[in-house]
């Protein structure tokens, strides 16, 4: 695409969001090269999150760009980044204390938040093969490390270990999956593919279909869809409660927002073999996630089961393609996120903290179902935060999760996907289950006649934290009560994806 | 506004009795008391309107009626009015209401706030699905009253409480899901052919449909409600959760919710699916004829008193099933006075069923016996409600299952002489109620004291509700006129369907 030279102050300012993402970074590393100390670190870490978000609106003045050929700035894009600056906003502050505060030095882990959150937004805003790789890519090495940050114990860097290998393994499928396509084609572009597959008598052969292929299992991998998902339990229950939540929330819905753009733009949509694959994979991923949650004693592993349960919903809402689809998955998404968030926030805020091992720290976090008995009664408001979280997740009214449970179903019986859709009831069914047990384990009345050592809920919140969740909970019940607002947003923002014909749009817009 | 106001004043009512509770210790119980004392005020006031009130022109029948946007972007919007068998439905909730509160008076001393908090949010979703006219909004409803009824059960219920809460949260939420498909199905088939995309209730009445996608969409609705009312084969939770809660738990549970699963029946599945409904409705009879029948013969078996009262639930809501399903004016009339009277009997049962656990600790009916003696007047209480539960003449059973037997006769012989054939069975379980608690020797040495002024006044108002049911039923057959007089498109079709 040859870009006039009159554009390229309009481009920059396009590029603007990932432009001071990356900035930060190199400020926030200079800064902490001089002086090391956390707290200014961190603040300038939040600024430079705001000012990125900030600069989001001035992009959206910019309007739709396609800024080489690498990347398009369009407002789908605009709106994940803006959840994905968000979260990292979220993960940053709840960092600072379980790291360990003002005591340790910390301050590397900023900059490899700033920088996956920058591969994020790539990932988000790429239209090409490179820089889905090259956004992919800066994520999953950020990811590593902040798994494995609290390096002097053994739980975090197993974890890292089996995430590096996993996602060292995925990328090498989608890179070979990339290559088939090319072999095919001829063009990384995905608009390019999109419009080649739309000839008439243009269909993807067996090259093509391969590579494909590949591509979702590499995706699925990412998203810990079933059966690439077995790396997932035991990386959240190893990785420090917020990075788990980072894991969770940014790279998923990352990687989800990108196999949406690839599949509408490139036109993967058409393909039946991939949709027929993708559908089975939805039901397999609900109903697997669903009940292997119902096995687990460990709250950050039944959160675990529950996101991949979670991501098999958002996929019988992808499935549906057209308009309704990206807006049901961009509500759903944004649920996800908040709900996610929330509820590694409480697990964060109740884990002692994990810093560099020096004085008897806690080996890990607090996250048997053991420690969460009368929870209720000890910390009311962190329980009642915690409880709406899992209420959301199970898609009861008053929170984001039912009105996204609804979106997604709508679109799943808008476009007749009836197994998936009876998948979901059954899954949703199911989960209330482990949902229940957590909250049922934090109503208990008196466990052991008030035995319980009372510094077992010693972690006590930040001030900063507590803002934090409290934020999240009133924008789960806001939204979940009077989600208009959200929708409206949705409709003039995200619904806009560059380079999708037509037809498609229109098909969801009622 | 006074609609909105009625589902508002429980909102509130429950979030300040919680605070309450926080800053004063112990009145958390009056702010709920007075909570649900206005709303009955209300709702009476609106009863005693309602006969001058000048029907709504565009719909007969709907004597309020408030409509806001909520959701454009789904064409949902806040909706509610109320018609005769919303008001009567709402008074009954309102009555229950303040019943549950007296009778949690001394039971509930731990986190009582907490409790009143979630009694009055699930009357508030009760009101709400009995208001409701979008679909939407009536499933927001639906599923928003079992999480406070879930936390009732598993925080303040019996020895196996987890089980049957999360067994009841399970069987309800699930099912509930169900019907969510099937409304959104409905809302497609109806934007297909219209091109309107909307959740409202009188706008998809009437929708065309091809009669396969009718008796799918029909089927997810009914298994919601059949769930909740019970019907037989899904009645499973109920015995469970009724036995396993607190008493003011049981009383909104067999009171209440179970009246939502009939209201359902009643105001949704006949009237959006005329033709499916009729086509079913020879199996829906047989099931609730099934329900009557299963029902008592079950509560003889039981050797716990709540339970026992549980089953003769499942029993005594397989007649309101069977008015439904046979849907002409006298059967019509007949579910709406069986809803009501079963509430008021089952309630009052489980009162009683709580005052003696409250004293003795148990509800074993073996290790009780010739308590007679001991409380004349409760025992005077157990054996009016025993025989209103059993359908004596005089009571408002009676004149509902007779209006029903009535009704269903006309339509099904058959089934209209299986389900009399459970009034023996009636009679043999509440008899053997009686007579296992109250009369024989004191084997058991309790020495307990009888009734207080509370305890007295809320069974006697009961009692006397139960009398005037069964002496003078005419208002509440005649707040219920609108469904039972005018569908004629769906008598005929019904019609047509059972002679098929």
């Amino acid at each position: 695409m040859n870009t006039p030279p009159s554009a390229l102050p309009l481009n920059l300012m396009a590029l603007f969001p990932l432009i001071l993402l990356a900035a930060s970074a190199v400020v926030v590393m200079l800064a902490a090269a001089f002086y090391r100390h956390p707290r200014p670190v961190m603040m300038l870490t939040l600024a430079g999150l705001v000012l990125s978000f900030a600069s989001l609106f001035l992009s959206r003045g910019v309007g739709s760009r396609q800024v080489t050929a690498l990347l398009v700035l369009d407002h789908y894009a605009l709106f994940f980044m803006g959840l994905i600056v968000a979260a990292t906003f979220v993960v940053a502050v709840l960092c600072y204390r379980y790291f360990g505060g003002d005591e340790s030095r910390h301050e590397a882990l900023y900059i490899l938040l700033l920088l996956a959150a920058l591969g994020g937004g790539v990932l988000v805003a790429s239209s090409h093969f490179a820089s889905f790789l090259l956004g992919l890519e800066l994520l999953s090495i950020s990811l590593f490390v902040l798994i494995a940050y609290p390096r002097f114990t053994e739980w975090p860097l197993e974890a890292g270990i089996k995430y590096l290998i996993l996602a060292g393994f995925s990328s090498g499928l989608l890179l070979f999956g990339m290559a088939l396509v090319y072999a095919q084609l001829g063009t990384m572009q995905f608009a390019k593919i999109g419009t080649m597959l739309a000839a008439p008598d243009q269909v993807l052969e067996l090259y093509g279909l391969a590579g494909l292929a590949l591509i979702v299992t590499g995706v699925g991998f990412k998203l810990a869809l079933v059966p690439f998902h077995m790396w997932t339990p035991d990386v959240y229950e190893g990785a420090p409660a917020p990075i788990t939540a980072f894991i969770a929330t940014v790279s998923k819905g990352a990687m989800l927002a990108l196999l949406l753009r690839y599949f509408l733009v490139a036109g993967a949509y058409q393909s039946q073999p991939i949709t027929l694959a993708l559908s089975l994979v939805a039901v397999m991923t609900i109903l697997i996630g669903n009940l292997l949650a119902l096995l687990q004693d460990n709250v950050k592993r039944i959160l675990a089961y529950s996101s991949i349960a979670q991501l098999g919903y958002l996929l019988v809402g992808f499935l549906a393609y057209g308009g309704l689809a990206i807006e049901a998955v961009a509500y759903y998404l944004t649920a996800y996120f908040v709900t996610m968030l929330g509820a590694f926030g409480v697990v964060t805020v109740l884990s002692g903290g994990l810093n560099d091992g020096s004085d008897g720290v806690a080996e890990r976090d607090s996250d048997r179902l053991a420690d969460y008995a009368g929870l209720f009664w000890h910390r009311p408001w962190l329980a009642g935060i915690f409880t709406a979280m899992l209420l959301s997740l199970a898609g009861i009214p008053l929170t984001m999760g039912f009105i996204g449970k609804f979106y997604i179903l709508t679109a799943g019986v808008e476009a007749s996907l009836w197994i998936p859709v009876v998948a979901l009831v059954v899954g949703s069914a199911i989960g209330l289950y482990y949902y229940l047990r957590i909250i049922a384990a934090m109503c208990v009345h008196d466990p052991k006649a008030g035995s319980v050592p009372e510094a077992k809920f010693a972690g006590t919140a930040s001030l900063a934290e507590s803002v934090t969740l409290a934020a999240l909970t009133f924008l789960l019940i806001g939204l979940g009560v009077y989600p208009t607002l959200l929708i409206q947003l949705l409709e003039t923002t995200v619904v806009h994806l560059a380079g999708v014909p037509e037809f498609l749009a229109l098909t969801g817009s009622l | 506004m006074i609609l909105s106001a009625l589902i508002f004043i429980l909102v509130a009512g429950g979030l300040l009795s919680w605070m309450a509770d926080r800053w004063h210790p112990g009145s958390a119980k009056w702010v709920a008391l007075a909570t649900v004392g206005i709303e009955l005020v209300l709702t009476i006031w609106l009863w005693l309107q309602s006969a001058s009130a000048m029907a709504l022109p565009a719909h007969g029948g709907w004597f309020a009626e408030i409509r806001a946007e909520w959701i454009p972007r789904f064409g949902v919007s806040f909706h509610l009015a109320m018609d005769g068998i919303s008001l009567i439905l709402v008074v009954l909730t309102a009555f229950l209401g303040v019943v549950s509160v007296a009778c949690s008076w001394t039971e509930i001393q731990e986190r009582a706030g907490f409790f009143y908090f979630n009694l009055l949010w699930t009357l508030a979703g009760a009101v709400g699905v009995f208001l409701a006219l979008d679909l939407f909004l009536f499933f927001f409803f639906w599923e928003l009253m079992l999480v406070p009824m879930y936390f009732m059960i598993a925080i303040w219920g019996h020895e196996r409480r987890q089980y049957a809460s999360i067994k009841f949260f399970i069987f309800a939420e699930g099912s509930g899901l169900l019907m969510l498909v099937a409304i959104l199905a409905l809302v497609f088939v109806h934007y297909h052919s219209t091109g309107v995309l909307t959740f409202d209730y009188f706008e998809l009445l009437n929708t065309p449909m091809s009669p396969s996608a009718e008796l799918w969409i029909m089927l997810g609705f009914f298994i919601a409600f059949a769930v909740k009312a019970p019907i037989v084969p899904f009645h499973t939770w109920l015995p469970d959760a009724h036995t396993e809660a607190p008493t003011a738990g049981s009383v909104i549970l067999a009171g209440v919710l179970l009246k939502t699963g009939a209201y359902g029946l009643l105001r949704f599945v006949v009237p959006l699916f005329p033709d499916a409904a009729g086509y079913f409705a020879p199996v829906a009879m047989a099931l609730g004829a099934t329900g009557v029948v299963y029902g008592a013969f079950l509560a003889f078996a039981q050797t716990d008193f709540k339970r026992l009262v549980a089953y003769t639930s499942v029993s005594h809501l397989g007649f309101a099933v069977l008015g439904i399903f046979a849907w002409n004016p006298w059967s019509l009339g007949g579910a709406a006075m069986q809803m009501i009277a079963h509430g008021i009997s089952t309630g009052a049962l489980f009162v009683i069923a709580g005052i003696l656990q409250e004293r003795t600790h148990t509800r074993d009916m073996s290790r009780f016996g010739g308590l007679w003696s001991v409380m004349p007047r409760l025992a005077a209480m157990g054996l009016f409600f025993a025989i209103a539960a059993l359908g004596l003449p005089g009571m408002g059973n009676f004149v509902g299952e007779f209006l029903v037997l009535m009704g269903l006769s006309s339509v099904s012989s058959v089934l209209a002489s299986v389900a009399a054939a459970a009034f023996v069975a009636s009679v043999v379980y509440a008899l053997a109620l009686v007579q296992k608690i109250f009369h024989g020797e004191n084997t058991h040495g309790w020495q307990l004291h009888d009734l207080s002024g509370r305890e007295m006044a809320t069974l006697y108002s009961m009692a006397a509700i139960a009398l005037w049911l069964g002496l003078y039923p005419q208002p509440v057959l005649d707040a219920a006129p609108g469904i039972a007089n005018g569908p004629p498109a769906i008598a005929v079709a019904h019609q047509e369907g059972n002679a098929e």
